[in-house]
């Protein structure tokens, strides 16, 4: 059982506790309602400390990264952050991640907590056997990577502030300079690495530091009043969004186009791992997001069926009641070219509504 | 855990307030605490026959959802409304605002099988 360098104050503030990938994590403190209410009206602090962290650096760092991964990097600049999907051979979802990318020779990818072994195996074996055969430029690339892939996961504490008051926050802590740090953007400061991203679709900050000052950086936010938000939340949130959580919503079994995030997918890439394979598949069901219509709390494994409730065309792959919305909300895997379905829960079946991605449902814009 | 001294309970975090041939039936702190938030709760029909032991009403929260027993047999009188509109009332206040509905005893020979607060203490330790 892991701990992270934040636990005591946690145990300290009567959190209830929960086993999360090996990690003793903070599931909520006051309740999950009132901390998911806190980060969309003001600001909540999150120990995100379990999460990955690996550093790719060297010559080849730039072309090696782009070769990982399905976005594009030359949608950035350094001192920004991108989104990503990585995929093996079958375009199957590794994992999806964060990009940062300090220089050409210095990147950082932020991975989910519960891939942190596998991603690393992954990247060193890329690393070591399969340099990009077509670099970007069209030319044929004739060496290895020369690349030194750092997991400094154990050695970097990492803190989210969001919330719609967290920029005030950051504000008092490190100065008015905040305000010009634009979303995906990152800075450091003081030795702290700041970034405009987060995993609640407010606006907020990941503050990455080394771990032996974890705790002195959760005390000196707290210094500002902020609600402490455990993962109960931190789920309630991102559902809200339509943001995939890896295990639920996507596994090695999805294409990013399944998993609707084909928007973190640049074809134009000359080159990626799983590029050919997701040209070649066509699916038939995508990753949806459901609007309950009636009371009632959609949950991982229920049978999504059409509005007569006799075909089965889907399943729910998250599932939880929206605070924001006040009704049940999912995600889940549904045949294509369904708006109107019903979900079956507990014998009963309920109505729902289908939606290509958030933007087009009440959640993104209320929330 | 607060555990009122002159209500009854159940083994199933039912508690139980009975005033003549009438009893008001809720959860108890501890069952509150077990579910979090609560978001919806569906209280039985009124005028339901309800039947001792049997699943009568179900509180859904974030985390799970959770099956409510019928602590007695009789039929439903009352609903308590203010739940419906606010399940948060049975979290904040269990043995108060948040009770949910009451029924006309129709066997009080089964009031026996009720448990005292002591009992109902010794069975959450």
């Amino acid at each position: 059982m892991k701990k992270t360098p934040i636990y005591e104050r946690h145990i300290k503030l009567s959190a209830r506790m929960v086993l999360f990938h090996g990690w003793l994590m903070p599931m909520q403190y006051k309740g999950i309602i009132a901390e998911h209410l806190a980060v969309r009206n003001n600001a909540g602090i999150f120990d995100v400390c379990h999460m990955g962290e690996f550093e790719i650096k060297g010559k080849d760092a730039y072309n090696f990264v782009q070769f990982l991964v399905t976005n594009n990097l030359d949608k950035i600049k350094p001192g920004m952050a991108l989104y990503t999907p990585m995929c093996n051979e079958n375009a199957g979802i590794i994992d999806d991640l964060i990009v940062y990318l300090f220089s050409k020779e210095h990147i950082m990818l932020v991975v989910n907590a519960s891939n942190i072994e596998k991603d690393l195996q992954w990247i060193k074996d890329k690393a070591r056997s399969n340099p990009p055969t077509l670099l970007p430029t069209g030319q044929r690339n004739r060496g290895t990577n020369k690349v030194k892939i750092d997991d400094i996961s154990s050695r970097t504490a990492l803190l989210a502030v969001q919330g719609p008051e967290s920029v005030l926050v950051m504000r008092k802590f490190i100065g008015s300079e905040i305000d010009s740090l634009k979303r995906f953007h990152f800075i450091k400061k003081n030795s702290i690495l700041i970034s405009r991203t987060g995993y609640t679709g407010s606006d907020g900050f990941e503050l990455f530091i080394d771990i032996e000052r974890g705790l002195w950086l959760w005390d000196e936010l707290m210094k500002f009043d902020l609600f402490p938000v455990g993962l109960g939340a931190r789920d309630t949130l991102r559902l809200e969004k339509g943001y995939i959580l890896y295990g639920n919503d996507a596994d090695e079994s999805r294409t990013p186009i399944e998993a609707g995030i084909s928007w973190a997918v640049d074809f134009g890439k000359p080159d990626f791992i799983g590029k050919n394979a997701m040209l070649n598949k066509k699916p038939k069901r995508k990753l949806m997001f459901i609007e309950l219509k009636e009371k009632g709390i959609p949950r991982q494994g229920c049978k999504i069926k059409d509005s007569f409730g006799k075909k089965e065309i889907g399943e729910v792959t998250s599932g939880t009641f929206s605070p924001s919305l006040q009704k049940g909300i999912a995600l889940g895997y549904v045949d294509i070219g369904y708006e109107d379905v019903t979900i079956e829960i507990r014998g009963q079946l309920l109505k729902g509504r289908v939606y290509e991605h958030t933007s087009k449902s009440k959640v993104y814009k209320n929330t | 855990m607060n555990i009122p001294a002159n209500l009854k309970y159940t083994k199933t975090h039912e508690w139980v307030k009975v005033t003549g041939n009438t009893a008001r039936i809720g959860i108890t702190d501890f069952a509150q605490h077990e579910l979090t938030d609560i978001v919806f709760a569906e209280l039985p029909k009124q005028n339901a026959e309800l039947v001792n032991g049997k699943s009568c009403t179900v509180l859904e929260s974030v985390k799970t959802a959770a099956d409510i027993y019928a602590p007695l047999s009789g039929i439903v009188t009352k609903l308590n409304e203010k739940v419906q509109e606010a399940p948060e009332l049975v979290n904040n206040d269990p043995y108060g605002e948040g009770w949910l509905f009451e029924l006309e005893l129709k066997d009080s020979e089964e009031l026996t099988n009720l448990l005292t607060a002591d009992e109902y203490k010794e069975i959450i330790k």
